[in-house]
């Protein structure tokens, strides 16, 4: 073997060389979408839904089509009507009718912002004057804002066709979906129980945040091919949905990925992309349209707000006996909220024998929601981890033993059914244990300290690689798969180890759809375990072809050579090791170029866990929460580049805390949003949050040649949890709603201490 | 819509001449008419940060200037950082603390940080969150970020380039020796 795949002596792997792609972004050389421009390209703009939910009566383009510099202006009626049907994409299933009329809305709409008309023109200010010009006829409806008056009897119906099984044929409802998850007896369960916690959550819709507006530039050839540049999470994703959503082969579209300014789940899908190609078949030009920011809130996808009652039971020394969910979450438009996600996730740091998990997908007048990171399982968690650090609480335990006592091994059973194979959970919350944080001593007035625990699937898909020998013995490795947030360098010092090269040998190359074969989005946590397999075995095949070449130098049998510390071997005479290096220069004397190539489907996927250890002061008169420190452990398997793993650790806790403390989409009473800028939307900035230590755990996948997990999204899951629990061992209080924002918090305060003075009260007559 | 306007403007050192519309932010000019397009543009509001520039010294978001009113300004935009004997320091404690993921508030974080070493070569963690605070990053955290320019204050203080981009393994020295001077500004 070239590396050593036994997970020992690796030269490259686990060191921090410079990204390969750093200095382009560091000078502003970088290509992001949005940076892109063609010689006579027009600039695009959309036409948004100023109401939640109306019927489109008349749409009239005839005075914005007029406007000297308007090239073209397209309706929904411009795409073409696709069927109902549910279409396979990445990580999603997406119906296509429905995708499609997201782009352009079809006789209704069902959010503010919803897209409904689009322009072309010589300028972006044109674009926006010819807007203005567009005479649309709405039929006002009542909107639909949260699944409680989604799901009351008579609500308003967003979509007259949607159904689901538990109502059958003949009813329109706003549940798209009930799903169920039960194991062992629920009533027998709680019998047993000498602890019961039971609280219901409410958690905000939140969006990913990424700093990047979405972005396209379509260029249709008379031939019928068209290339579309985009910043996406996933090439091919957008080359199938973009197809269908046109009518047009898929084959005729190449969609080159652009750099792209963060993702988070929420670039895996279409917007502009389809549109940027319809304009440009309009008007026979490039058009490039990128969104606002306030139509990245308004009109891209967040996730879901939710509803979620959480009732479990413990022995009285702490052994987890039983649990039952009833979990509803906003779906926005149309149907897909990552619920059953949630449903899977909930609990599953845990071996609870009595289970009953019953989940609900609701339509509501709110933007279509889309992944992200970890989707649906840090509102599942807020919700199962603070009731577990109650319970722990209510037996006099740590939250760590609790943990530890009741998690999930080897052989425990998932939510869905089939046991887990080799896990870290408990690794997690013993690293977490043993932090120098953990161990200190957190004094002061306020100030409390919160666990808690978060999971995540991660995914494996599709992906391929290539990987070239170049004549001085260097090598380029060509991928599919797009780079967020530093996958290009985990991809070649994957690659550098197999070769037995240096990682700054192998120069990474994302590539466009027509150069690379099939490969699904960046998103999953998938890159560098799905793709990191691709490059493995498509280095692995580099060097057996290297071996031949070798063999037929010495006059040899390729089994006969052998490669090993960067160089091939054989026995006997005459025989004089050589290094990639050396043998890449011989290459046109012995047959021909190299390539090695690698197609995976990659099963066996290793799912990640995380655990948060965070201390936090209350502000008693304002309800403020400052972050004092945040500790956060992690399961990755294997980290290829450490920093890059810690900076996904690090992020995700970020964001979660955003999630935690100030983050929610603000709707009126008329459904309209009233946050869509980013002074109302509050991330957290600098100023908001301390240096974040990292813990990284290493249990290897099994079955991975690397034993690599994915680290991209469960770090996001324990912080809102992590700070909930830190806020009710500093004053008390136990939060159940999402964001813990001042206001919340200090009405939960003044409840409590209002409380406490009408007891004193009482008593003291 | 009103006629074009020249503006001049000293733009990375050169003597610079461009045609803008009244209505153009100084961030639409330098895109879309100067073609430097490493500026970016996140919100349009001033709130996330990604188009800084520093204009007559001072950190400002271009999104936020009209282009007409750059005339007779002294402009520095990411494009004008690097110097051809290599990186600036900045750049390269960026590239060494891996403060970067998807890189599009890079060129805004560098520009800030910049601003902030050229009128405060020492600052304390304080200092540097409060320069940076109006600079959004969603992907760091901000971790790797605040010891990247820590360390580039630490090396310009001491005069030497310390610079070792490239090679392996030089991260945990790195974060390590900012732990540390974090620690010892922090006792200051």
């Amino acid at each position: 073997m070239a590396a050593s795949a036994n997970g020992q002596g690796y030269r490259v792997i686990g060191t921090r060389p410079v990204r390969h792609d750093g200095v382009d972004k560091v000078t502003g050389r970088a290509k992001y979408g949005a940076d892109y421009s063609f010689p006579g390209m027009l600039y695009g703009k959309v036409l948004r839904s100023p109401y939640a939910h109306a019927n489109i009566k008349s749409i009239k383009i005839d005075k914005a089509a007029a406007l000297p510099g308007v090239k073209a202006v397209v309706t929904a009626g411009d795409l073409p009507a696709l069927a109902d049907k549910m279409e396979q994409a990445g990580e999603m299933a997406i119906n296509m009718s429905q995708l499609s009329a997201n782009i352009l809305a079809r006789g209704k709409v069902l959010y503010d912002g919803h897209a409904v008309a689009a322009v072309a023109a010589t300028s972006p200010h044109i674009a926006d004057e010819a807007l203005r010009l567009i005479e649309v006829d709405y039929e006002v409806l009542p909107p639909v804002m949260s699944v409680e008056d989604a799901m009351k009897p008579g609500a308003a119906i967003l979509l007259p066709g949607l159904r689901n099984k538990d109502e059958g044929p003949d009813q329109q409802t706003n549940v798209a979906t009930h799903l169920q998850f039960k194991r062992g007896d629920i009533s027998e369960g709680f019998k047993g129980a000498d602890h019961v916690v039971e609280r219901e959550f409410k958690t905000a819709m939140v969006h990913q945040g990424y700093i990047e507006p979405h972005n396209a530039v379509g260029i249709y050839n008379s031939d019928g091919h068209a290339t579309i540049y985009c910043s996406t999470q996933g090439s091919f994703v957008v080359r199938s949905l973009s197809a269908a959503v046109l009518a047009i082969p898929e084959g005729n579209i190449k969609v080159v990925p652009a750099e792209i300014g963060g993702g988070f789940g929420g670039k895996t899908t279409i917007y502009l992309e389809p549109l940027s190609v319809l304009l440009s078949r309009k008007t026979g030009h490039p058009v490039k349209l990128t969104m606002t920011r306030a139509e990245v809130l308004r009109a891209s996808g967040p996730t879901s707000g939710s509803t979620i009652r959480c009732k479990m039971g413990c022995t009285k020394d702490g052994k987890l006996v039983a649990a039952q969910i009833w979990m509803a979450y906003e779906a926005g438009g149309f149907p897909g909220s990552p619920v059953g996600a949630g449903a899977m996730t909930i609990v599953a740091p845990y071996n609870i024998p009595h289970l009953l998990v019953d989940a609900y997908d609701v339509v509501v007048n709110r933007p279509k929601t889309a992944a992200y990171r970890a989707p649906g399982a840090s509102n599942a968690a807020m919700a199962s981890e603070t009731v577990i650090d109650e319970l722990a609480d209510k037996c006099g335990l740590d939250p760590c033993d609790f943990r530890i006592m009741n998690g999930a091994k080897e052989g425990t059973p998932q939510t869905a059914g089939p046991p887990y194979r080799r896990i870290g959970f408990i690794e997690t919350v013993e690293a977490i244990k043993n932090s120098p944080h953990y161990k200190s001593k957190l004094e002061g007035r306020n100030r409390g300290r919160g666990v808690a625990s978060g999971f995540w699937f991660n995914v494996g898909l599709q992906s391929s690689a290539m990987v070239n020998i170049h004549t001085d013995g260097t090598a380029s490795l060509v991928i599919g798969s797009v780079d967020i947030g530093g996958t290009r360098a985990a991809q070649a010092m994957i690659a550098a180890e197999v070769l037995g090269l240096d990682a700054n040998d192998v120069r990474p190359f994302v590539a466009d759809t027509d150069s690379i074969g099939h490969t699904d989005v960046t998103g999953g946590s998938r890159t560098a375990f799905a793709t990191g397999w691709a490059t493995y075995e498509a280095a692995q095949d580099a060097v057996r072809q290297l071996k031949e070449r070798a063999a037929r130098l010495w006059e040899k049998k390729p089994e006969e050579v052998a490669f090993s510390n960067g160089q091939f071997t054989a026995q006997g005479d005459g025989v004089k090791p050589m290094t990639v290096k050396e043998l890449a220069g011989r290459l046109a004397r012995t047959g021909g170029p190299i390539s090695g190539r690698a197609t995976v489907n990659a099963r066996g996927v290793g799912p990640a866990f995380a655990t948060a250890l965070i201390d936090v002061e209350v502000d008693p008169q304002t309800g403020k929460v400052e972050i004092l420190r945040a500790t956060v452990a992690q399961d990755v398997g294997k980290a290829i580049h450490p920093s890059y793993v810690e900076g996904q650790m690090q992020g995700g806790t970020a964001q979660g805390i955003g999630w935690a403390l100030n983050e929610e989409y603000f709707y009126d009473d008329k459904g309209i949003l009233r946050n869509s800028g980013l002074l109302d939307y509050r991330m957290p900035t600098c100023l908001d949050l301390p240096l974040i230590e990292t813990c990284i755990v290493e249990v290897p996948t099994p079955g991975h040649p690397l034993g690599i997990r994915g680290v991209g999204e469960v770090s996001i899951v324990p912080p809102p949890a992590a700070v909930a629990n830190a806020i009710a061992n500093a004053v008390g209080v136990r939060m159940t709603e999402l964001p813990m924002s001042p206001p919340r918090l200090l009405k939960a305060m003044l409840n409590k201490r209002g409380g406490a003075e009408a007891q004193a009260a009482a008593a003291g007559r | 819509m009103a006629k074009k306007v020249v503006v001049e403007a000293t733009i990375n050192g050169e003597q610079t001449e461009f045609l803008c519309e009244p209505r153009q932010s100084l961030l639409e000019a330098l895109r879309d008419v100067l073609e430097l397009t490493g500026s970016k543009e996140g919100c349009l509001t001033g709130d996330c940060g990604a188009c800084t520039v520093i204009v007559d010294g001072r950190p400002l978001c271009s999104c936020l200037m009209l282009s007409v009113e750059a005339q007779g300004k002294t402009i520095q935009t990411i494009e004008g950082l690097a110097q051809p004997e290599g990186l600036h320091v900045l750049q390269q404690k960026f590239l060494e603390h891996a403060s970067l993921q998807c890189g599009i508030c890079t060129p805004g974080f560098l520009m800030s940080a910049k601003a902030l070493l050229d009128h405060n070569p020492k600052p304390t963690e304080g200092e540097i969150r409060y320069a940076l605070a109006g600079n959004l990053c969603r992907c760091t955290g901000y971790d790797k970020i605040v010891r990247a320019v820590a360390d580039a204050a630490q090396t310009l203080a001491s005069g030497t380039r310390k610079g070792s981009a490239g090679r392996l393994g030089s991260g945990p020295s790195a974060s390590e020796q900012t732990e540390q001077f974090l620690q010892e500004q922090e006792v200051k």
